[in-house]
């Protein structure tokens, strides 16, 4: 008995002694005091408490980096050029610099640490993206996994973007998701609107956020999202538009439809829409809709394996396939500019097969969702 | 035993454990790291500097909890529990000095500290420490040489597996295939030392 209370009381009391030790470690050598960040040669100046990411820290002071990782450096998308502060490129950081970022000095955001005086460039329009508190004001079922959120805008109360452009949503921590997460989800609602949002987000298994959209979320709840961000828009011009998106890619293209109908853009455009089986088929009656409305809309559904005995007549296989197909057969093809958005697998074959068509790369706009 | 025939008993131990009794290749401890981490001698000599490091400051501080708070009390059975936490709370404060003090220091070895902190040589040698009865300054020099012999073993494997990016490796072999065969062809010379030097 007496050696059980011993080897308890022992073996506690060093644990607890080594907690206490790293806590105050933590404490004392992790703090590093107030530090300085200046962004754009003093455009902007603010003090804070060092030892945090350089991501972490812009986001406490609402000035919002693109990054749909969460900061796990996986992305590549915060990246930032610092000027003076930072330390020589980290092991975690190489994979996604190539030889002129280096001399730039551009560094993924989430990597780095304020531990000193810092000096960043970023972009004048990122200092213009602002957070929004919205109320969540309907969610529509489309497919068993494919739901659509409606924001509502409370503080403020508009909102101003480019057609094509996404939005960050903040999932906060909930039962089974310690802290709270950013994913990037492309806006699909009319741009003419603009005191709210809509979203089209699929069911990603085990997936952080979207786990907290299907399953918690519920209509009148607070959300909160910051942006616009993105180069996925559609481009000045009057060369002829192919869409190509898979899944949720439909969103940024449905905005884009949208603004195209508002502004009576006449451009011709082909939108193929690829979809694994037909129960994963959503937004057809919509899409119909754009056929009438604009001037020379086409809109082709494809549906990569129809299940067996559906009444499915449209066009089967791969949607970059089918595509491929189609744009043989159109004698301006390469004049042609190409909106693409969807996995990167879908990305990357459609860029080859546009690329085989003859479209130079600089005339390839896509968003990769990964 | 006089000052100098210690000093050449801690060299016997530490020869004996960089080479004869190869904490790798003759104890196949700490395999895992072993595998992934070797595949630039860079990242290698990195990695076995850590391992140098971290293990020769555990095993004494294992052999301080275990000569005064294990044995006093007759918790001996207790080591496993208390060697883990000690190297896992001496691997994060390390870190946490690194990373604030020596910035290079930290992209160099700090990188590589979270990587072996539940490495089971570095829990191996403490053990051993404790088996072959050894005092503090033995069980420093069995930890520097242990630590040496990984490092030794982990940046030999990583110059072979260098070569052997050009080589012409049979499909089925390729990856893990490979270096477990090499593994094993070092082991073998490894053990061809067996005997010649002993630190027990």
């Amino acid at each position: 008995m007496g050696t059980i209370i011993i080897a308890i009381v022992i073996i506690s009391g060093v644990g607890a002694f080594l907690a206490t030790l790293l806590v105050f470690a933590e404490r004392v050598i992790t703090n590093y005091g107030d530090v300085e960040v200046d962004i754009n040669k003093g455009d902007k100046k603010f003090t804070v408490r060092g030892g945090g990411s350089l991501l972490e820290t812009l986001t406490n002071q609402k000035i919002f980096i693109p990054s749909a990782c969460g900061g796990r450096g996986t992305c590549g998308y915060c990246k930032v050029k610092v000027l003076e502060g930072a330390g020589t490129l980290l092991p975690t950081e190489e994979p996604y610099m190539d030889a002129q970022e280096r001399a730039e000095g551009i560094r993924l955001s989430c990597q780095i640490k304020v531990r000193n005086k810092i000096e960043i460039e970023i972009p004048g329009d990122l200092l213009t993206i602002r957070e929004y508190s919205c109320t969540c004001e309907k969610i529509i079922d489309y497919t068993y996994d494919m739901k659509q959120f409606n924001l509502k805008l409370v503080e403020p109360t508009s909102i101003t973007y480019t057609p094509g452009q996404y939005i960050q949503l903040l999932a906060p921590a909930y039962e089974g998701s310690p802290e709270e997460v950013y994913r990037a989800y492309s806006i699909s609602s009319d741009p003419a609107n603009k005191s709210g949002i809509e979203l089209i987000v699929r069911r990603v298994p085990d997936g952080i956020c979207t786990t907290y959209l299907f399953d918690h979320l519920k209509e009148d709840d607070t959300v909160r999202v910051n942006g616009p961000y993105g180069k996925f828009y559609l481009r000045d011009t009057n060369a002829p538009i192919i869409f190509i998106a898979g899944g949720s890619g439909i969103a940024p293209i449905k905005c884009i439809l949208h603004h195209m109908k508002n502004t009576t853009i006449k451009r011709k455009a082909v939108f193929f829409f690829g979809v694994r089986t037909t129960k994963d088929l959503f937004l057809v009656e919509e899409m119909k809709q754009f056929e009438k409305e604009l001037a020379d809309f086409t809109f082709i559904p494809v549906v990569s394996q129809p299940e067996e005995g559906s009444d499915w007549h449209g066009a089967t296989g791969r949607v970059t396939t089918v595509a491929e197909e189609f744009l043989k057969r159109m004698p301006t093809v390469s004049d042609c500019e190409g909106y693409l958005c969807g996995s990167p697998g879908m990305i990357d074959s459609a860029v080859k097969i546009l690329a085989d068509l003859g479209i130079p790369e600089d005339k390839h706009y896509y968003d990769k969702f990964s | 035993m006089t000052f100098g025939g210690h000093m050449i008993h801690l060299v016997v131990i530490l020869f004996a454990s960089v080479f004869t009794e190869n904490i790798l290749l003759a104890r196949f401890l700490g395999m895992c790291s072993f595998l992934s981490v070797s595949r630039q001698v860079k990242t290698a000599v990195g990695l076995g500097f850590a391992v140098v490091f971290v293990m020769t400051f555990t095993v004494a501080l294992d052999w301080l909890a275990f000569q005064y708070i294990l044995q006093p009390f007759h918790l001996e059975f207790f080591r496993f529990i208390l060697f883990i936490i000690i190297i896992a709370a001496f691997v994060q404060f390390v870190e946490m000095v690194i990373e604030r003090y020596s910035p290079a220091l930290y992209q160099t070895l700090g990188i590589f500290l979270p990587l072996i902190t539940v490495n089971c040589a570095i829990l191996g040698a403490s053990l051993f420490m404790v088996i072959r009865d050894y005092n503090l300054a033995e069980g420093i020099a069995f930890g520097l040489g242990s630590g040496i012999g990984w490092m030794l073993a982990i940046v030999a494997m990583a110059g072979i597996r260098e070569k052997l990016t050009t080589a012409r490796i049979p499909a089925g072999l390729q990856g893990p295939g490979i270096t477990l065969i090499i593994a094993g062809l070092m082991a073998l010379a490894f053990i061809g030392f067996t005997g010649v030097l002993s630190g027990r």
